[in-house]
Protein backbone atom coordinates (compact mmCIF):
# COMPACT_ATOMS: atom_id res chain seq x y z
CA UNK A 1 0.00 0.00 0.00
CA UNK A 2 1.14 3.22 -1.17
CA UNK A 3 0.74 6.41 0.85
CA UNK A 4 -2.32 7.88 -1.64
CA UNK A 5 -4.26 4.44 -0.55
CA UNK A 6 -3.48 5.88 3.24
CA UNK A 7 -4.68 9.12 2.48
CA UNK A 8 -7.73 7.46 1.24
CA UNK A 9 -7.75 5.15 4.45
CA UNK A 10 -7.69 8.49 6.37
CA UNK A 11 -10.31 10.09 4.39
CA UNK A 12 -12.81 7.03 5.16
CA UNK A 13 -11.85 6.89 8.72
CA UNK A 14 -12.59 10.64 9.23
CA UNK A 15 -16.16 9.71 7.15
CA UNK A 16 -17.43 6.94 9.91
CA UNK A 17 -16.17 9.57 12.40
CA UNK A 18 -18.03 12.58 11.36
CA UNK A 19 -21.03 10.74 10.46
CA UNK A 20 -21.11 8.58 13.60
CA UNK A 21 -20.07 11.56 15.65
CA UNK A 22 -22.59 13.77 14.50
CA UNK A 23 -25.76 10.82 15.36
CA UNK A 24 -24.07 10.51 18.51
CA UNK A 25 -24.22 14.22 19.44
CA UNK A 26 -28.10 13.83 18.35
CA UNK A 27 -28.95 10.71 19.63
CA UNK A 28 -27.50 11.52 23.19
CA UNK A 29 -29.63 14.66 23.47
CA UNK A 30 -32.80 12.96 21.35
CA UNK A 31 -32.89 10.31 23.77
CA UNK A 32 -32.68 12.37 26.90
CA UNK A 33 -35.98 13.92 25.36
CA UNK A 34 -37.72 10.74 24.89
CA UNK A 35 -36.43 9.11 28.19
CA UNK A 36 -38.14 12.49 29.79
CA UNK A 37 -41.83 12.27 27.82
CA UNK A 38 -41.58 8.78 28.57
CA UNK A 39 -41.59 8.97 32.23
CA UNK A 40 -43.86 11.57 32.22
CA UNK A 41 -46.30 8.96 30.66
CA UNK A 42 -48.29 10.64 28.84
CA UNK A 43 -50.94 8.02 27.85
CA UNK A 44 -51.12 7.88 23.54
CA UNK A 45 -47.35 9.08 23.73
CA UNK A 46 -45.72 6.89 25.90
CA UNK A 47 -47.60 3.87 24.16
CA UNK A 48 -46.29 5.28 20.85
CA UNK A 49 -42.46 5.89 22.38
CA UNK A 50 -42.32 2.44 23.48
CA UNK A 51 -43.43 0.94 19.73
CA UNK A 52 -40.35 3.15 18.36
CA UNK A 53 -38.19 2.12 20.45
CA UNK A 54 -39.05 -1.44 20.29
CA UNK A 55 -38.97 -1.52 16.73
CA UNK A 56 -35.93 0.46 16.40
CA UNK A 57 -34.36 -1.65 18.25
CA UNK A 58 -35.07 -4.78 16.25
CA UNK A 59 -34.55 -2.93 13.00
CA UNK A 60 -30.84 -4.23 11.30
CA UNK A 61 -29.35 -0.68 10.67
CA UNK A 62 -28.55 -2.21 7.30
CA UNK A 63 -32.21 -2.20 6.39
CA UNK A 64 -32.95 1.02 8.40
CA UNK A 65 -30.56 2.82 5.95
CA UNK A 66 -31.98 1.68 2.58
CA UNK A 67 -35.59 1.85 3.58
CA UNK A 68 -34.79 5.69 4.83
CA UNK A 69 -32.35 5.96 1.82
CA UNK A 70 -34.97 4.21 -0.77
CA UNK A 71 -38.26 6.03 0.88
CA UNK A 72 -37.57 9.76 0.72
CA UNK A 73 -37.41 10.05 -2.98
CA UNK A 74 -41.04 8.09 -3.35
CA UNK A 75 -42.15 10.69 -0.80
CA UNK A 76 -40.82 13.95 -2.59
CA UNK A 77 -37.81 14.54 -0.75
CA UNK A 78 -34.22 13.88 -1.87
CA UNK A 79 -31.91 13.12 0.73
CA UNK A 80 -28.14 13.50 0.41
CA UNK A 81 -26.65 10.53 0.96
CA UNK A 82 -24.66 11.26 3.97
CA UNK A 83 -27.94 13.28 6.04
CA UNK A 84 -29.41 9.40 5.11
CA UNK A 85 -26.75 7.74 6.80
CA UNK A 86 -26.98 10.15 9.62
CA UNK A 87 -30.97 9.73 10.05
CA UNK A 88 -30.76 6.25 10.36
CA UNK A 89 -27.66 6.23 12.49
CA UNK A 90 -29.58 8.39 14.94
CA UNK A 91 -33.01 6.88 14.90
CA UNK A 92 -31.23 3.74 15.99
CA UNK A 93 -28.78 5.00 18.42
CA UNK A 94 -31.43 7.58 20.31
CA UNK A 95 -34.08 4.36 20.88
CA UNK A 96 -30.95 2.80 22.65
CA UNK A 97 -29.71 6.06 24.57
CA UNK A 98 -33.43 6.84 25.65
CA UNK A 99 -33.31 3.46 27.43
CA UNK A 100 -29.88 4.19 29.05
CA UNK A 101 -31.73 7.84 30.17
CA UNK A 102 -34.75 5.95 31.43
CA UNK A 103 -32.85 3.61 33.59
CA UNK A 104 -31.07 6.18 35.50
CA UNK A 105 -34.00 7.98 36.18
CA UNK A 106 -36.06 5.11 37.74
CA UNK A 107 -33.29 3.88 39.98
CA UNK A 108 -32.93 7.72 41.10
CA UNK A 109 -33.65 8.09 45.18
CA UNK A 110 -36.92 10.03 45.79
CA UNK A 111 -35.60 11.25 48.68
CA UNK A 112 -33.81 14.08 46.84
CA UNK A 113 -36.76 15.19 45.01
CA UNK A 114 -38.92 15.66 48.13
CA UNK A 115 -35.85 17.50 49.76
CA UNK A 116 -35.12 19.80 47.12
CA UNK A 117 -39.15 20.53 46.98
CA UNK A 118 -38.87 20.83 50.45
CA UNK A 119 -36.19 23.72 50.42
CA UNK A 120 -38.42 25.59 47.42
CA UNK A 121 -36.86 24.25 44.24
CA UNK A 122 -38.80 24.37 41.46
CA UNK A 123 -39.12 20.95 39.34
CA UNK A 124 -37.07 22.52 36.38
CA UNK A 125 -34.50 24.00 38.59
CA UNK A 126 -34.48 20.16 40.82
CA UNK A 127 -34.19 18.33 37.47
CA UNK A 128 -31.30 20.98 35.68
CA UNK A 129 -29.14 21.69 39.26
CA UNK A 130 -29.80 18.49 40.79
CA UNK A 131 -31.05 15.50 38.72
CA UNK A 132 -29.83 15.85 35.22
CA UNK A 133 -25.87 16.18 36.93
CA UNK A 134 -26.01 13.05 38.50
CA UNK A 135 -28.02 11.23 36.35
CA UNK A 136 -25.43 12.33 33.49
CA UNK A 137 -22.57 10.56 35.47
CA UNK A 138 -24.65 7.69 36.08
CA UNK A 139 -25.54 6.62 32.87
CA UNK A 140 -21.94 8.13 31.33
CA UNK A 141 -20.73 4.07 30.45
CA UNK A 142 -23.71 2.69 28.96
CA UNK A 143 -23.83 6.02 26.88
CA UNK A 144 -20.43 5.43 25.91
CA UNK A 145 -20.79 1.59 25.68
CA UNK A 146 -23.70 2.55 22.84
CA UNK A 147 -21.36 5.27 20.67
CA UNK A 148 -18.74 2.26 20.63
CA UNK A 149 -21.52 0.03 19.35
CA UNK A 150 -22.79 2.80 16.98
CA UNK A 151 -19.48 2.75 15.56
CA UNK A 152 -19.12 -0.54 14.98
CA UNK A 153 -23.03 -0.78 13.33
CA UNK A 154 -21.71 2.30 11.12
CA UNK A 155 -19.97 0.18 8.38
CA UNK A 156 -24.43 0.09 7.68
CA UNK A 157 -23.75 3.73 5.76
CA UNK A 158 -22.28 1.78 3.07
CA UNK A 159 -24.84 -0.06 1.57
CA UNK A 160 -26.00 3.29 0.15
CA UNK A 161 -22.62 4.18 -0.89
CA UNK A 162 -21.04 6.25 1.21
CA UNK A 163 -17.21 6.33 1.22
CA UNK A 164 -16.80 5.24 4.77
CA UNK A 165 -13.55 3.14 6.57
CA UNK A 166 -15.42 -0.14 5.34
CA UNK A 167 -16.05 0.79 1.84
CA UNK A 168 -12.67 2.77 1.30
CA UNK A 169 -11.30 -0.83 1.01
CA UNK A 170 -13.13 -1.62 -2.24
CA UNK A 171 -12.19 1.54 -3.41
CA UNK A 172 -8.36 1.01 -2.81
CA UNK A 173 -8.11 -2.53 -4.11
CA UNK A 174 -10.28 -1.67 -7.30
CA UNK A 175 -6.68 0.06 -8.09
CA UNK A 176 -3.88 -2.60 -6.47
CA UNK A 177 -6.07 -5.53 -7.08
CA UNK A 178 -5.10 -6.99 -3.64
CA UNK A 179 -8.08 -6.29 -1.09
CA UNK A 180 -6.01 -7.72 1.82
CA UNK A 181 -3.96 -5.00 2.87
CA UNK A 182 -6.53 -2.61 2.84
CA UNK A 183 -8.73 -4.48 4.66
CA UNK A 184 -6.27 -5.01 7.56
CA UNK A 185 -5.28 -1.42 7.54
CA UNK A 186 -8.95 -0.51 7.80
CA UNK A 187 -9.35 -3.16 11.08
CA UNK A 188 -6.46 -1.78 12.39
CA UNK A 189 -8.11 1.86 12.59
CA UNK A 190 -11.13 0.79 13.81
CA UNK A 191 -9.60 -0.81 16.85
CA UNK A 192 -8.17 2.24 17.48
CA UNK A 193 -11.01 3.89 17.07
CA UNK A 194 -12.92 1.71 19.48
CA UNK A 195 -10.32 1.35 22.24
CA UNK A 196 -10.01 4.77 22.36
CA UNK A 197 -13.66 4.63 23.08
CA UNK A 198 -13.35 1.96 25.63
CA UNK A 199 -10.72 3.39 27.80
CA UNK A 200 -12.97 6.42 27.88
CA UNK A 201 -15.92 4.08 29.14
CA UNK A 202 -13.03 2.68 32.11
CA UNK A 203 -12.63 6.56 33.04
CA UNK A 204 -16.02 6.94 33.26
CA UNK A 205 -16.92 3.97 35.07
CA UNK A 206 -13.85 5.21 37.34
CA UNK A 207 -16.10 8.09 37.89
CA UNK A 208 -19.95 6.65 38.22
CA UNK A 209 -18.25 4.14 40.58
CA UNK A 210 -17.20 6.98 43.01
CA UNK A 211 -20.14 8.99 42.85
CA UNK A 212 -22.29 5.81 43.43
CA UNK A 213 -20.77 5.57 46.91
CA UNK B 1 -53.23 -2.98 -8.41
CA UNK B 2 -52.37 -1.27 -5.31
CA UNK B 3 -48.58 -1.32 -4.07
CA UNK B 4 -49.85 -4.04 -1.56
CA UNK B 5 -51.29 -6.64 -4.09
CA UNK B 6 -48.06 -6.54 -5.86
CA UNK B 7 -46.40 -7.07 -3.02
CA UNK B 8 -48.92 -10.03 -2.51
CA UNK B 9 -48.58 -11.71 -5.95
CA UNK B 10 -44.24 -11.53 -4.97
CA UNK B 11 -44.56 -13.19 -1.32
CA UNK B 12 -42.52 -16.05 -2.26
CA UNK B 13 -39.46 -13.68 -2.30
CA UNK B 14 -40.38 -12.30 1.43
CA UNK B 15 -40.87 -15.93 2.25
CA UNK B 16 -37.88 -17.25 1.11
CA UNK B 17 -35.65 -14.63 1.87
CA UNK B 18 -37.20 -14.75 5.48
CA UNK B 19 -36.13 -18.43 5.63
CA UNK B 20 -32.82 -17.53 4.62
CA UNK B 21 -32.83 -14.89 7.26
CA UNK B 22 -33.85 -17.40 9.69
CA UNK B 23 -31.76 -20.55 8.68
CA UNK B 24 -28.36 -18.45 9.00
CA UNK B 25 -29.39 -16.85 12.28
CA UNK B 26 -30.06 -20.42 13.73
CA UNK B 27 -27.26 -21.62 12.26
CA UNK B 28 -25.21 -19.23 13.09
CA UNK B 29 -26.39 -18.69 16.49
CA UNK B 30 -25.92 -22.25 17.43
CA UNK B 31 -22.07 -22.69 15.93
CA UNK B 32 -21.45 -19.33 17.79
CA UNK B 33 -22.60 -20.73 21.26
CA UNK B 34 -21.06 -23.63 20.90
CA UNK B 35 -17.83 -21.94 19.98
CA UNK B 36 -18.44 -19.35 22.96
CA UNK B 37 -18.63 -22.41 25.45
CA UNK B 38 -15.43 -24.52 23.79
CA UNK B 39 -13.54 -21.12 24.51
CA UNK B 40 -14.73 -20.84 28.17
CA UNK B 41 -14.49 -24.48 28.83
CA UNK B 42 -11.13 -23.82 27.04
CA UNK B 43 -10.19 -21.12 29.96
CA UNK B 44 -11.15 -23.70 32.47
CA UNK B 45 -7.83 -24.81 35.46
CA UNK B 46 -5.86 -22.55 37.33
CA UNK B 47 -3.54 -21.77 34.43
CA UNK B 48 -4.68 -22.42 31.17
CA UNK B 49 -1.72 -22.28 28.25
CA UNK B 50 -4.45 -20.51 25.78
CA UNK B 51 -5.38 -18.07 27.80
CA UNK B 52 -3.50 -15.07 26.50
CA UNK B 53 -3.84 -16.04 22.98
CA UNK B 54 -8.12 -16.56 23.24
CA UNK B 55 -8.07 -12.74 25.48
CA UNK B 56 -6.74 -11.40 22.37
CA UNK B 57 -9.11 -12.77 19.92
CA UNK B 58 -12.04 -11.99 21.95
CA UNK B 59 -10.45 -8.88 22.58
CA UNK B 60 -9.75 -8.56 18.55
CA UNK B 61 -12.98 -9.48 17.83
CA UNK B 62 -15.45 -7.05 20.46
CA UNK B 63 -13.26 -3.97 19.13
CA UNK B 64 -14.37 -5.13 15.20
CA UNK B 65 -16.80 -3.63 13.21
CA UNK B 66 -18.96 -7.14 12.32
CA UNK B 67 -18.45 -5.94 8.56
CA UNK B 68 -14.97 -5.73 8.14
CA UNK B 69 -14.75 -9.35 9.66
CA UNK B 70 -17.34 -10.30 6.72
CA UNK B 71 -14.97 -8.51 4.28
CA UNK B 72 -11.87 -9.98 5.63
CA UNK B 73 -13.55 -13.13 5.20
CA UNK B 74 -14.94 -12.74 1.49
CA UNK B 75 -12.76 -10.23 -0.37
CA UNK B 76 -9.59 -10.57 1.77
CA UNK B 77 -8.86 -14.18 1.72
CA UNK B 78 -9.15 -15.02 -1.92
CA UNK B 79 -6.07 -13.30 -2.49
CA UNK B 80 -4.22 -15.52 0.63
CA UNK B 81 -5.42 -18.01 -1.50
CA UNK B 82 -8.91 -19.29 0.80
CA UNK B 83 -11.76 -18.73 -1.58
CA UNK B 84 -15.67 -19.68 -0.03
CA UNK B 85 -18.95 -18.83 -1.37
CA UNK B 86 -20.71 -15.63 0.11
CA UNK B 87 -22.98 -18.37 2.17
CA UNK B 88 -20.21 -19.53 3.72
CA UNK B 89 -18.32 -17.04 4.08
CA UNK B 90 -21.13 -14.86 6.06
CA UNK B 91 -22.07 -17.93 8.11
CA UNK B 92 -18.03 -18.26 9.60
CA UNK B 93 -18.06 -14.90 9.91
CA UNK B 94 -21.13 -14.80 12.25
CA UNK B 95 -19.81 -17.59 13.89
CA UNK B 96 -16.48 -16.44 14.69
CA UNK B 97 -17.85 -12.85 15.45
CA UNK B 98 -20.80 -13.94 17.93
CA UNK B 99 -18.55 -16.84 19.40
CA UNK B 100 -16.14 -14.29 20.57
CA UNK B 101 -19.20 -11.96 22.08
CA UNK B 102 -21.21 -15.37 24.18
CA UNK B 103 -17.29 -16.14 24.96
CA UNK B 104 -16.65 -12.76 26.84
CA UNK B 105 -20.30 -12.92 28.47
CA UNK B 106 -20.11 -16.49 30.01
CA UNK B 107 -16.58 -15.66 31.30
CA UNK B 108 -17.95 -12.67 32.63
CA UNK B 109 -20.55 -14.80 34.75
CA UNK B 110 -17.84 -17.77 35.21
CA UNK B 111 -15.48 -15.18 37.27
CA UNK B 112 -17.66 -14.96 39.89
CA UNK B 113 -18.51 -18.98 40.92
CA UNK B 114 -17.10 -20.08 44.03
CA UNK B 115 -14.23 -22.12 43.93
CA UNK B 116 -16.03 -24.90 46.38
CA UNK B 117 -18.29 -25.97 43.80
CA UNK B 118 -15.54 -27.06 40.92
CA UNK B 119 -13.31 -28.32 44.08
CA UNK B 120 -16.91 -30.31 45.23
CA UNK B 121 -16.90 -31.75 41.90
CA UNK B 122 -13.48 -33.17 41.38
CA UNK B 123 -13.91 -34.53 44.98
CA UNK B 124 -16.81 -36.23 43.83
CA UNK B 125 -14.90 -38.03 41.22
CA UNK B 126 -15.96 -35.41 37.92
CA UNK B 127 -13.61 -35.39 35.04
CA UNK B 128 -12.86 -31.87 33.67
CA UNK B 129 -15.11 -31.82 30.22
CA UNK B 130 -18.36 -33.81 32.58
CA UNK B 131 -17.85 -30.99 35.51
CA UNK B 132 -18.15 -27.98 32.70
CA UNK B 133 -21.38 -29.37 31.41
CA UNK B 134 -23.06 -30.98 33.84
CA UNK B 135 -22.56 -28.38 36.80
CA UNK B 136 -20.69 -24.68 35.25
CA UNK B 137 -22.33 -24.52 31.57
CA UNK B 138 -26.43 -24.77 32.79
CA UNK B 139 -25.41 -22.09 35.63
CA UNK B 140 -23.88 -19.65 33.58
CA UNK B 141 -26.64 -20.34 30.75
CA UNK B 142 -29.26 -19.47 33.40
CA UNK B 143 -28.21 -16.60 34.92
CA UNK B 144 -26.28 -14.87 31.86
CA UNK B 145 -29.66 -15.39 30.05
CA UNK B 146 -31.02 -12.07 29.27
CA UNK B 147 -27.08 -10.93 28.52
CA UNK B 148 -27.15 -14.06 25.95
CA UNK B 149 -30.57 -12.71 24.44
CA UNK B 150 -29.20 -9.44 23.91
CA UNK B 151 -26.57 -10.51 21.71
CA UNK B 152 -29.21 -13.45 19.60
CA UNK B 153 -30.66 -10.16 18.71
CA UNK B 154 -27.74 -8.62 18.25
CA UNK B 155 -26.45 -11.41 15.92
CA UNK B 156 -30.32 -11.08 13.92
CA UNK B 157 -29.29 -7.93 12.87
CA UNK B 158 -26.07 -8.56 11.91
CA UNK B 159 -27.36 -11.34 9.17
CA UNK B 160 -28.92 -7.81 7.41
CA UNK B 161 -24.78 -6.78 6.87
CA UNK B 162 -24.24 -9.93 4.62
CA UNK B 163 -26.55 -8.56 2.14
CA UNK B 164 -23.65 -6.16 1.21
CA UNK B 165 -21.68 -9.10 0.20
CA UNK B 166 -24.46 -10.45 -1.66
CA UNK B 167 -26.16 -13.25 0.38
CA UNK B 168 -29.63 -13.26 -0.70
CA UNK B 169 -31.34 -12.83 3.02
CA UNK B 170 -34.22 -10.62 4.15
CA UNK B 171 -33.03 -7.25 3.39
CA UNK B 172 -31.39 -8.27 0.44
CA UNK B 173 -35.53 -9.57 -0.54
CA UNK B 174 -36.44 -6.38 0.30
CA UNK B 175 -34.37 -4.11 -1.92
CA UNK B 176 -34.17 -6.77 -5.04
CA UNK B 177 -38.71 -6.19 -4.94
CA UNK B 178 -38.18 -2.16 -4.05
CA UNK B 179 -35.77 -2.06 -6.91
CA UNK B 180 -38.11 -4.37 -9.46
CA UNK B 181 -41.45 -2.31 -8.69
CA UNK B 182 -40.01 0.82 -7.10
CA UNK B 183 -42.22 0.30 -4.12
CA UNK B 184 -39.28 0.23 -1.21
CA UNK B 185 -41.71 1.94 1.27
CA UNK B 186 -43.98 -0.86 1.31
CA UNK B 187 -41.53 -3.76 1.36
CA UNK B 188 -39.23 -2.54 3.52
CA UNK B 189 -42.21 -2.08 5.87
CA UNK B 190 -43.00 -5.51 5.25
CA UNK B 191 -39.45 -6.88 5.98
CA UNK B 192 -38.93 -4.75 9.50
CA UNK B 193 -42.53 -6.54 10.57
CA UNK B 194 -40.51 -9.42 9.99
CA UNK B 195 -37.56 -9.02 11.80
CA UNK B 196 -39.71 -7.29 14.72
CA UNK B 197 -41.52 -10.56 14.62
CA UNK B 198 -38.02 -12.73 15.09
CA UNK B 199 -37.23 -10.30 18.23
CA UNK B 200 -40.58 -10.19 19.72
CA UNK B 201 -40.37 -13.91 19.58
CA UNK B 202 -36.51 -14.11 21.02
CA UNK B 203 -37.81 -12.10 23.95
CA UNK B 204 -40.89 -14.72 24.99
CA UNK B 205 -38.33 -17.53 24.39
CA UNK B 206 -35.98 -15.16 27.09
CA UNK B 207 -39.18 -14.86 29.37
CA UNK B 208 -39.57 -18.55 29.58
CA UNK B 209 -36.19 -19.91 30.20
CA UNK B 210 -36.15 -16.73 32.71
CA UNK B 211 -39.23 -18.98 34.25
CA UNK B 212 -37.55 -22.20 33.91
CA UNK B 213 -34.70 -20.91 35.76
CA UNK B 214 -36.96 -19.34 38.53
CA UNK B 215 -38.04 -22.48 39.25
CA UNK B 216 -34.38 -23.22 40.32
CA UNK B 217 -33.41 -21.00 42.21
CA UNK B 218 -32.29 -18.51 39.86
CA UNK B 219 -34.29 -15.59 40.00
CA UNK B 220 -31.83 -12.53 39.56
CA UNK B 221 -30.01 -13.11 36.51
Amino acid sequence: MDSSAWGLLIQGAWTTLWISGVSIAIGVVLGLMIALLRVAKIPVLHQLLGVYISLARATPLVTLVLFIFLTAPTMGVNLNRNVAGIIALTLNTTAFNAEIWRSAFNNFSKEQREAALAIGMTPWVYFRRIMLPQITITSLPGLVNEMSFLIKGSPAIAVIGVVDLTRVTNRISAVTYDPLPPILAAAALYMLIISLLVWLQRVAERKASRLAV
Amino acid sequence: MSNWDILWSSYDVFLNGFYNTLKLFGLSAVLAFILGSGIVFLLEGSRPRLKIPLRIFIDAMRMLPFLILAYLLYYGLPSAGIRMSAWTAGIIALVIYHGAYFAEILRGCRATFAQGQVEAAIAQGFSQPKMFMRIILPQLILKTRGLLGNQLIILLKDTAFLVIITVRELTAAASSLSSTYFIPMEAFIVVIGFYWLISIGLELFIKMIGRFGAKRGFENA
